[in-house]
């Protein structure tokens, strides 16, 4: 499905610290196109400054109470001008939303277990996940990771849909001190010999490189969602490129196209999910 | 009856004046599922050398205010796979295909306008003598007077495709060489590439690309690159092609005005992909409240009357 660009208004900003907030807007027709693990490119309408949309993970697929989609939410987190707007953001405001974009998650099913590693901010691509995964019974576990344990979100949201939640924090106010790998990897050595567990993970680079070489090491498949810099979210500027050890290519180009043969492809359109064991890790 | 938007650039007629500018359209199908390119003037492809390159390593671009400095680096497929990967694609789509042509030595340009010469689809060639990026990227070219005449006359020899020099703005004078491209055969020339820019992190002090030094596009550059097409326009006879952070249709009509026959819009396509039917609307809709039935009759229509110092 193409995506569709729309002006659309904020229905609620909800701030869950002085940095995160989860933005809500309302864009249906864009809720109704998106798979786990895509993208938004968004920005405050009407200005120039910020002059490009930034990319955000799709949080939510929102609903209301028949179940009809109403829009889609992104967890924000405050880093620079552009976030800092958007943090601002009030309801009735509008965002200029363009998606969704780029290649979703490939969801698994039982007996295969799906473990979603997340990192800080990395929590906003597993709410959509968790649920298509709630939905086909599939054993869920979110192993996540922040710095301290009021930057733990929506663990309510992953518990009602079953997910067994390993947390971690930086400071050790809640779950186990230290980074996400340490219970990962220990699950990773307790994984019965002929079992298998998809790694899924999104959060800072250097936690997306530990967790898909821990996959490796252990033989189980990952993927992972990066996030670089990124000017349009449609294949044409060039800016948002990554390293890959594959050749071919993912994208959403015109069929027969192949990503050019040099290593560094597209995120917005062969991503931003990505086998981890395609990607080169410096 | 609806006013007539289409443009004559040598051989050439456009049904409208539009064309997606280079390096910000890919390679045009990226964009296909967006806008019908057969809808647009022309799409001008990436910067194309005989073989494939890998560009600079990101990060690659960085907003600035209005506009971003980018160093992409000319990543791209090498001029025999883009003929058959894209070329034939772009055809059935009904887009008039620009391909910009680079090259690290004059021969390589000569070669890469060869391959495209027996390539069916190419509507005409933009030489890119004005990368600011890389240093091999035909600035050498179209920094020197000599360099300029000198690539475009073995170019024109080489094809008998329209040969449109893009041009530096990091010259003193831009006019000049838009001079030297004509007098050497150049059908056209476009103008802006970007301006040669760099933006620091000033928290670690350190470059926030990874080349340092990058190309500024955007709005921000708009006003000096209407007076560079405005200076060209005043040289030479052969049409000129103005582009320099045009967002709307009165961006576009500006640099009409100044002299543009067509104009190339890029930054603003990553703001906005759906600008195309926009930009058309608002030609249309001028043209309409100016009682003016063709397009083409504004090109270069600026009265430089000084304006009242009072507000009406």
């Amino acid at each position: 499905m193409p995506p569709i660009e729309i002006d659309a208004r904020v229905i609620a900003n909800a701030r869950l610290s002085s940095e995160y907030s989860v933005l809500s807007l309302a864009a249906p027709e864009v809720g109704a196109r998106t798979e786990p693990g895509q993208f938004v490119m968004v920005k405050p309408a009407g200005v120039t400054d910020p002059l490009l949309r930034r990319p955000f993970s799709i949080f939510e697929v929102l609903r209301d109470a028949q179940g009809a989609i109403t829009g889609v939410s992104i967890l924000n987190k405050r880093a620079g001008r552009s976030t800092r707007r958007l943090y601002e953001l009030e309801v009735g405001d509008v965002v200029s939303c363009l998606g969704p974009l780029g290649q979703p998650f490939r969801p698994v099913s039982s007996p295969t277990r799906a473990w979603l590693v997340a990192g800080g901010v990395g929590l906003a691509p597993f709410a959509t996940l968790a649920e298509a995964l709630a939905k086909s019974q599939t054993d869920t576990t979110l192993f996540y990771g922040a710095r301290t344990g009021e930057e733990l979100f929506y663990l309510d949201f992953f518990e009602r849909l079953g997910a067994t939640l390993v947390l971690t924090t930086e400071n050790g106010a809640r779950g186990t001190k230290g980074r996400v790998t340490l219970p990962l990897e220990a699950a990773l050595q307790a994984l019965g010999a002929g079992d298998t567990a998809m790694v899924y993970a999104c959060g800072p680079e250097p936690m997306l490189a530990a967790v898909a070489k821990l996959a490796a090491r252990y033989q189980q498949p990952s993927q992972v969602s990066v996030e670089r810099v990124m000017g349009c979210g449609l294949g044409g500027c060039y800016s948002c490129v990554v390293p890959v050890k594959r050749r071919d290519d993912l994208s959403s180009e015109a069929p027969g196209a192949k990503e050019e043969h040099a290593n560094l492809v597209r995120s917005c359109i062969s991503g931003p999910v990505f086998d981890g064991a395609e990607l080169v890790w410096d | 009856m609806a006013p007539d938007l289409s443009v004559s650039i040598g051989s050439l007629t456009l049904p409208n004046p539009l064309i997606a500018a280079s390096g910000c359209f890919g390679y045009g199908l990226e964009y296909d599922q967006v806008v019908d390119l057969s809808l647009l003037g022309g799409v001008v492809s990436k910067g194309l050398f005989m073989k494939e390159r890998q560009g600079h390593p990101p990060p690659r671009i960085v907003e600035t205010p209005a506009g971003m400095i980018n160093a992409i680096g000319l990543q791209g497929i090498g001029v025999h796979r883009f003929v058959k990967e894209k070329l034939p694609l772009l055809r059935e789509r009904g887009a008039r295909t620009f391909v910009n042509v680079c090259g690290t030595t004059l021969d390589e340009y000569v070669e890469v306008c060869k391959v495209l010469s027996q390539a069916e689809g190419v509507a005409a060639i933009e030489l890119n003598i004005s990368c600011p990026n890389i240093k091999e990227g035909g600035i050498q070219f179209g920094c020197s007077l000599n360099g300029t005449f000198d690539v475009v006359s073995a170019v024109r020899k080489a094809t008998t495709l329209p040969v449109i020099p893009k041009l530096t703005p990091n010259v003193t004078d831009v006019a000049s060489f838009a001079k030297a491209a004509e007098d050497a055969g150049a059908d056209a020339v476009s103008l802006v590439n970007t301006f040669l820019a760099m933006a620091i992190d000033v928290e670690t002090r350190r470059p926030k690309i990874s080349n340092v030094l990058g190309g500024l596009s955007g709005p921000a550059i708009r006003p000096i690159a209407v007076r560079m097409v405005w200076e060209c326009y005043q040289l030479v006879k052969i049409p000129v092609i103005g582009m320099g952070g045009i967002t709307d249709a009165r961006d576009a009509l500006e640099f009409m005005l100044a002299g543009a026959t067509a104009v190339q819009i890029g930054t603003q396509n990553f703001v906005d992909p759906f600008i195309w039917a926009k930009v058309l609307d608002g030609l249309t809709d001028y043209l309409t409240r100016h009682n003016v039935a063709r397009l083409r009759d504004l090109v270069g229509a600026f009265d430089p009357t000084p304006p009242t110092a009072a507000h009406a």
